[in-house]
């Protein structure tokens, strides 16, 4: 590249220019997350919340859930929570900004390569989804009475980020490949069947008389999650091993990266 | 590098998957540094899509396209630092206000923090939107919005900005604005691009144009030069009262006039035209000596001519001749031709 009286420009956005974008268009969804904090709050805890109240509080002081539920159970909520916070920070507006808003075209017309803008939208999600998922634990904790091991909260972060990540980058796919007017289906088609074959509400374990719910369980990426942040935290649970768990969720989240990303090629170059 | 040119295509091609024939067929142009270069033709030329290759959001199926010399595949990321695109329909972020929508389009280009706060408030300023720094974008105007997503592409100081149909939907005080704001950035050294099929948009605004239609470049000229290459398209247009002679020898009289290329007979002077009674045109030195036809006459004929030369030149010849005929002239107008004329001689009438 010739370098001339502009050089210094030239050198700036061609070399450092990518990730400088790419942080500042981090900064933008960062700040505008800033700015809707209390809706962000609402989306990525009323909905858990209300898991625990019915289903450990509710249910638990009529004896129709044994009272060690809860510690079974508030595991699977942080999987979840990490996975559907970050899911839904892609999918939903990744469909409007392709088709109606348009908004995206700020974002690939900015000086960083294209892939980036999509890596951007992963990281983004990602934290979104971590956060969503650490705010649980002392609501969590609040509401039902449980005990984890500290030597377990390093595995069980390791296994939400992954959770986290697993939920942007299938959101990617998503996101990229539903049209607008279809995506009403995606709750019932998608989101619900996620929700619960993903051994959140249930360890997979207790599943073996159930045969074939296991098997679907088994195909659902986020069954490890679940199961890995249940080996962490609460390893008295009879539990899937955490370094399989480690594998298939990473496995997973690269797999679904790479279709994310091409879909996400696919729709912003034609 | 300021040597080169602003934005150049060579042999591009491009052929979208599962469509029969190229969107993009074989086009070849340059935009010279800081002129205003316009781009038309018919929905569905190939417009968009040769401004999609050189804003690198399409990619070309074959040949080349640059801008400021960067080739747009290879260096496309160097490309969107030194480009703007202002596009039809609104693309503004809506979760942030319009201020910050400059500004964290300067943050993308890495302005930094300090002159792009500078900045947006000068190009607020500019664009007469200082009082809708902190609106939200759903609450903007069609006219407004173009104006902010004018401010944002120039927040990163482009050399080459893209206008896509800058004047679609907007009033008559939206527009001129918009033309003189072309106009100053023009002054200013920014080369634009724009794309629209609005000729007295193109006409008043570009310093060349270029017409495109089936993805091929019909013609490239000024507006002017475009014009003077349509021979027959001036016109002059008189509704006379046939004295002696007939409409048929009145024709074959004024098609010996030199300039007259052809001469057509229209409908019938409307009736509702100028009045008969209308004084005759006092025109040079061939007066009109006949009297003044009886009120209502129903004989007026009116001639369309078409001419090569300035319409103006032959108003003189034309009622001269009439007159020594015993022709009176009762109306006379004269048609410039117009780049609409050129656009639709090249690309035909066919609706897209």
């Amino acid at each position: 590249m010739t370098i001339t009286g502009n050089g210094q420009l030239v050198e700036r956005t061609t070399s450092a220019g990518p990730w400088r974008a790419f942080l500042a268009v981090l900064g933008r969804d960062i700040f505008v997350t800033g700015k809707e904090l209390p809706a962000f709050l609402a989306q990525v805890l009323v909905q858990p919340f209300f898991f625990l109240l019915v289903f450990v509080v509710v249910l638990g002081r009529g004896g129709f859930v044994s009272p060690d539920y809860g510690s079974i159970m508030l595991p699977g909520l942080l999987a979840m929570n990490a996975m559907f916070a970050a899911l839904q920070a892609v999918a939903f507006p990744l469909v409007f900004e392709f088709s109606w808003s348009r908004e995206i075209e700020d974002r690939l017309l900015a000086p960083m390569p294209i892939p980036l803008v999509a890596v951007e939208k992963i990281a983004y999600a990602s934290l979104r989804g971590l956060v969503a998922s650490v705010l649980m634990v002392p609501i969590g904790m609040l509401m039902i009475d449980t005990h984890w091991p500290a030597s377990g909260l390093g595995p069980a972060l390791l296994m939400v980020v992954l959770g986290a990540l697993l939920g942007a980058t299938m959101g990617m796919v998503i996101g990229t490949a539903v049209p607008p007017r279809r995506i009403n289906i995606l709750f019932a088609v998608i989101f619900t069947p996620l929700m619960f074959t993903g051994s959140v509400q249930y360890p997979w374990h207790s599943l073996t008389d159930l045969r074939w719910f296991q098997v679907i369980s088994a195909l659902n990426p986020l069954t490890y999650v679940s199961e890995g942040v249940r080996a962490a935290l609460v390893p008295q649970v009879p539990h899937l091993p955490l370094w399989l768990c480690i594998v298939v969720a990473a496995a997973a989240v690269v797999v679904l990266a790479l279709l994310g990303i091409r879909g996400f090629l696919r729709r912003a170059l034609d | 590098m300021t040597n080169q040119p602003a934005a150049e295509v060579r042999e591009l091609v491009k052929r979208y998957p599962k469509s029969p024939t190229n969107a993009v067929d074989g086009l070849s142009f340059t935009v010279e540094r800081g002129e205003v270069f316009g781009l038309l033709g018919p929905n569905g030329a190939g417009k968009t899509t040769t401004v999609g290759v050189l804003t690198t959001r399409v990619l070309p199926t074959g040949g080349s396209a640059r801008v400021t010399g960067l080739d747009v595949v290879a260096d496309a990321v160097a490309v969107r630092s030194r480009l703007a695109v202002v596009p039809q329909r609104v693309n503004l972020d809506r979760s942030l206000s319009v201020r910050d929508n400059l500004i964290f389009h300067a943050a993308y280009h890495g302005v930094g923090r300090a002159e792009r706060n500078c900045r947006a408030d000068a190009l607020l300023d500019r664009m007469g939107l200082q009082d809708k720094a902190k609106a939200v974008v759903d609450d903007l105007s069609g006219g407004q919005s173009q104006r902010v997503m004018i401010a944002r592409g120039l927040m990163h100081r482009p050399e080459v900005l893209f206008l896509d149909e800058p004047s679609t939907g907007l009033d008559p005080q939206a527009r001129l604005f918009v033309h003189d704001q072309v106009r100053e950035l023009r002054d200013e050294g920014v080369t634009i691009v724009l794309t629209t099929h609005d000729m007295d948009e193109a006409q008043k605004l570009s310093d060349r144009v270029g017409i495109v239609d089936h993805g091929k470049l019909l013609t490239l000229d000024t507006p002017g030069g475009l014009i003077r290459s349509l021979p027959g398209c001036g016109t002059v247009e008189v509704t006379v009262a046939p004295g002696t002679e007939s409409a048929d020898e009145l024709v074959a009289r004024l098609i010996e006039l030199p300039g007259v290329e052809r001469v057509e007979q229209l409908a019938a002077a409307p009736p509702s035209g100028v009045p008969s009674d209308m004084p005759p045109i006092p025109n040079g030195p061939g007066r009109i000596a006949a009297p003044p036809a009886p009120a209502g006459v129903d004989r007026d004929i009116r001639l369309r001519l078409y001419v090569d030369t300035e319409p103006a030149a032959l108003v003189g010849p034309v009622v001269a001749l009439l007159g020594s005929h015993d022709a009176q002239v009762s109306d006379l107008s004269l048609g410039e031709p117009s780049l609409e004329d050129i656009f639709i001689s090249l690309t035909g009438r066919d609706l897209r």
